[in-house]
Order: C-alpha cells, then structure tokens, then sequence
C-alpha cells in the first residue's frame, strides 16, 4: 500500500467534515470586527446582529423538518438534546407515571439517560428489534402500559443505517397520550422530516453529522400539543427556560447553514450516495460468507455494514490504513465487548467481530469506492488465507458444532 | 489502536503461516480462543526424534497483536525443546511486542497455544 495516498474517509456517521460554506459563515461571527456579540444583549448593535443571526439559523433548523421556530432549543448537541428530552419529559411527568420503553439498539446516549433514570427509580423496557433491525410494532404496542410516559425510538441507527417506522410509532404513542421522542442525530439530510405529519413530540439534531461544526444541537419540543419539559441546565433562563446558557452565535450559525444546505441538496445527495453504496456492495457480493447487517430497503443510502465472515475486524481495519472505517469488532472498543447493536440483531458474535461499518459522503468519489473495494477484498483474502476458521469453514467443519473454550 | 513496529512488523509478514498434517504422530496440534471472543489460534509444532521442535506453523483468527503473538511464538519455539518452549511466559510475549493493556489477552491465548500443542503431541507418543 502506498504511504503517499492521502486516507479516504469513509466514516461519515461518525462525524463529517464541515462544508466550506459553513466554515465561511461561522467565521462572520467571531472576531472584533464581526458580529460578535451575545444575541440576548439587547441594548446593542452587537447584541441585535448576532440575535438576528440566531434567529436566521432558528428558522432554517425549522425549515428542514418543517416545524415552528420557537419549537427549537439550542443545546450544545445530540447527547444534550436526548438528555434533555427523554429526563425532561420522564421528570415532568412523574404523576402519571414512572415508565420508559426504548429499544436495545439506542445510541448510547438514550442508553445511558434510561440507566440513570433506572438509578433514580424509573422502570424502563429494553426493547428487542427484529433481525432486520426495525421495531415489531405489535411488540411495541405490547410494552406500553397505563404509567408509560416516554417512548423513545431513534430515526436512524448510527451502526446499521436502518430507518424506524417513526411514523406508526407516533401514532401508536399519540393514541395512548404517551411522549414520543425521537434522536434523529443521524437523520438530517439523510431522509425527509415532516414534523407537521409526524406525531413526534420531542425530537434531538446535531449538526456535525450534516457536515456542520460539532458541539451544537437542538432539541424540537412540541407546541401543539403542548410537550412540556424540565429544564436539565439552570441559569439565565435562555430558550424559554428549557436550557440556559449563552448562545454559541457562530455555531448556531453553523448548523442553521448546514441545514440549509441539507434541505436544498438532500435529494441530489441521497440519489449519489445510492449509487456509490450499490456500487460499493456490488464490489463485495459476490464473495463467499460476506453478510450485510441491517435491512437493506429500510436504510439511508449512505451506510453499509457489512461482515466478512472468518476475518476479525480489527486486524481488516490494520490492512485497510488508508482508508478511514469503523468496526463492530470488540477489539476497537475500549470494553472488549462487539457492538451491542449488532448484537440485539441476533447476530452471532462472530459476525459482529467480523463487521465493517462503511458511511459515504458529500466528498466520497466513484474512485474511492473503487479503490476501497480493491483493499477490501484483498485484505479480506489475505486474512482468511491466515483464519484456522476459514480452514475449518472449507473442510465443512460447523463452527457452532465446534467445543470452543470461551476465555 | 497505537501499535508497537513489532507487532505492525509480524502483521504484514506473519511468519511460519501455513498447517501439518495433525494426524501425524511427530505434529502437535493447539487451538484455544473462541470465535466468540474474537480470537482464535491453532499453533502446531513438528517434533524432531531427539525432541527439538524442528518446524511450527500458525493460523490465527484475531486482531493485529492476536496475529503477531502467535507469529512471534513460531519463531521463538524453533529449535527448543518441550521443556524450553513449557517456560515461555505470556508476559515474555507481551514485553517483545510491546502490547498495549488491552491486549495483553492476545499473549495468554499464545502462552496457552504452545501448551496446548505440547500436550497433545506428548498425547500420541
């Protein structure tokens, strides 16, 4: 493999670069001869510049998904925004009930909220997805309960790509009165959000998955009907109360631009990065044991989690330097456990060791699928050539039949 | 994953990458791991009539210091005997190679393997 090669990026659900035009705006925001100033000064030019800026960006977030600019607060990204949400709806409803149903397929970020309200003496339901990855609907329906008060559900997963019926989900929750909230992190500029159909009520963003700066978010909270939330962050009284603290005008910016773009790109984005990920899996279908985790319809264009059976992730990732990935493989991750998600798909944990995660994007060419296919399937064949499974696979040995010492 | 030259070394040209005939009385066989777990290793030693390992060969299933432990453990059994290779330490493995914390593991699997591949060539004799 040649050093000189500049490394593809090929984790764009990890995070994107941010989009020049972004970058440029942001910049219009900051130093002394820019609009600096704190958008809530309202004595000041400086204030009211900064706070039509705020106000701009409020209405293109709006825009994206079609809702009400005063249904948007800042927060300082997604983790906030699921944060906020998911306790702030789970605490203000208290009196009617301490129940919580989500999924196993979370992101981390709703996992982790959920633990702690389990902490503090909620009572939460894990729910199982089916092997495609989507929620059984029927299986959702069967774990609301009279003290149910939050449902959350994520848009779009971050490892699979796979795309949740928020729809139905909405409307199962809005019949039963139940808050319905939503982590679209992975979602904005993926696939159409309509908030005037949807019967989401709560729904978190951030803007560095849609190729604008990290450390903003917001959180969409529901007028009408009414969703009422406490506040997680206390002080100036910012966003209505719901979350304090200064505005970050140039990141505000940032994502009210990145949006923008999102809206007006969207659909001549999703049909190009269809067909480099077609592309990308049509390099690699036709290989023996190669597994695509996830439903294949269901699912942003832009994502492709693959497994290759009998190779360990970890080491595929060590062959494929230049070319920047993730893998569900236990061995990338700090526990030593495979991906949890992969995992809840009743996946074996094999195939989650053997799994690749490939996310394209607005700078993803035809010529770097190509060449990532190319490694690809030349480091996968280096590795089984090296996999005692591959052997064992080839002489018809079941592996599952095999007494393995676990350690 | 920060990796010592050692291991990146072993990883792109693994020695010793290959399988005997495990049938064969003067051949020991090891394979411990789990697929499971992420890592498998068959190791294999061909044993000489005065008792030095004349040849070894790996297969490992695993990540890049998985890989790189077994390849460093064929080179280091060649021409010891049963006794000498029984005394290779996993820690031994894992201060060669450099291996971060978290994959100290990988050098256990190895200590594990050559044992495992002494017991049952002294098995068949």
């Amino acid at each position: 493999m040649s050093n000189a090669r500049k490394p593809i990026y090929m984790d764009y659900s990890s995070t994107t670069p941010t989009d020049q035009r972004v970058a440029d705006k942001m910049a219009q925001y900051l130093t002394v001869d820019t609009a600096f100033g704190n958008p809530a000064s309202s004595s000041h030019t400086f204030g009211w510049d900064a706070d039509v800026a705020v106000k701009t960006a409020r209405k293109q977030v709006a825009d994206l998904i079609n809702a009400d600019p005063r249904e948007i607060v800042w927060t300082s990204g997604a983790t906030e925004a699921n944060n906020l949400a998911i306790k702030g709806a789970a605490h203000f409803n208290t009196r009617k009930g301490k129940h919580i149903v989500t999924s196993k397929t979370e992101h981390k970020a709703v996992l982790d909220t959920c633990r702690q309200l389990e902490r503090e003496g909620f009572e939460v339901t894990y729910l199982d997805p089916m092997d495609n990855g989507l929620i059984d609907l029927e299986v959702l329906k069967a774990a609301l309960r009279d003290d149910t008060t939050v449902v959350s559900i994520m848009h779009v997963n971050n490892e699979i790509g796979v795309i949740q019926d928020i729809a139905a989900i909405g409307e199962i929750c809005r019949e039963r009165k139940i808050i319905f909230h939503v982590d679209a992190a992975q979602s904005t500029g993926k696939c159409p959000i309509d908030l005037e159909v949807l019967k989401v009520d709560l729904m978190s963003f951030c803007a560095h998955k849609t190729y604008g700066p990290k450390g903003i978010g917001a959180l969409y909270v529901r007028r009408k009907p009414r969703v009422r939330i406490e506040a997680q962050i206390h002080g100036g009284g910012h966003e209505r109360g719901m979350r304090s603290g200064t505005l970050a005008t140039h990141q505000i910016v940032g994502m009210g631009e990145c949006f923008r773009i999102a809206k007006e790109e969207m659909a001549t984005e999703n049909d190009r990065l269809l067909m480099l990920r077609n592309r990308l899996y049509d390099g690699f279908k036709d290989m023996e044991e190669v597994y695509v985790n996830g439903d294949l319809e269901q699912r942003v264009a832009a994502n492709l989690n693959i497994s290759f059976n009998f190779v360990e992730g970890e080491s595929l990732m060590m062959s494929l330097k230049d070319i920047a990935v993730s893998s569900g493989s236990a061995c990338t991750s700090a526990s030593l456990e495979p991906s949890y998600v992969l995992r809840a798909l009743g996946r074996n944990d094999e195939l989650a060791h053997s799994s690749l995660r490939f996310t394209l994007g607005r700078f993803t060419t035809v010529e770097d699928v190509d060449y990532a296919i190319e490694q690809t399937r030349s480091a996968v064949e280096k590795l089984r050539d090296l996999s005692p499974l591959w052997d064992m696979y080839n002489e018809g040995i079941d592996l599952d039949s095999v007494v393995w010492a676990a350690h | 994953m920060a990796y010592s030259e050692k291991v990146i070394d072993h990883y792109e040209n693994p020695r010793n990458v290959g399988a005997m005939d495990k049938d064969a009385l003067e051949v020991g066989t090891g394979m411990v791991g789990a697929p499971a777990c992420g890592d498998v290793m068959k190791l294999q030693i061909k044993v000489g009539a005065d008792g030095i390992i004349e040849d070894a060969k790996f297969k490992t299933y695993g990540c890049g210091s998985a890989i790189a432990s077994s390849s460093l453990l064929t080179e280091w059994v060649k021409g010891k005997s049963l006794d000498e290779v029984q005394a290779i330490k996993n820690t031994d493995i894992a201060e060669e190679l450099e291996l971060p914390p978290v994959k100290v593991h990988c050098s256990v699997l190895a200590e594990d393997a050559i044992k495992a591949a002494v017991a049952d060539y002294r098995s068949k004799q």
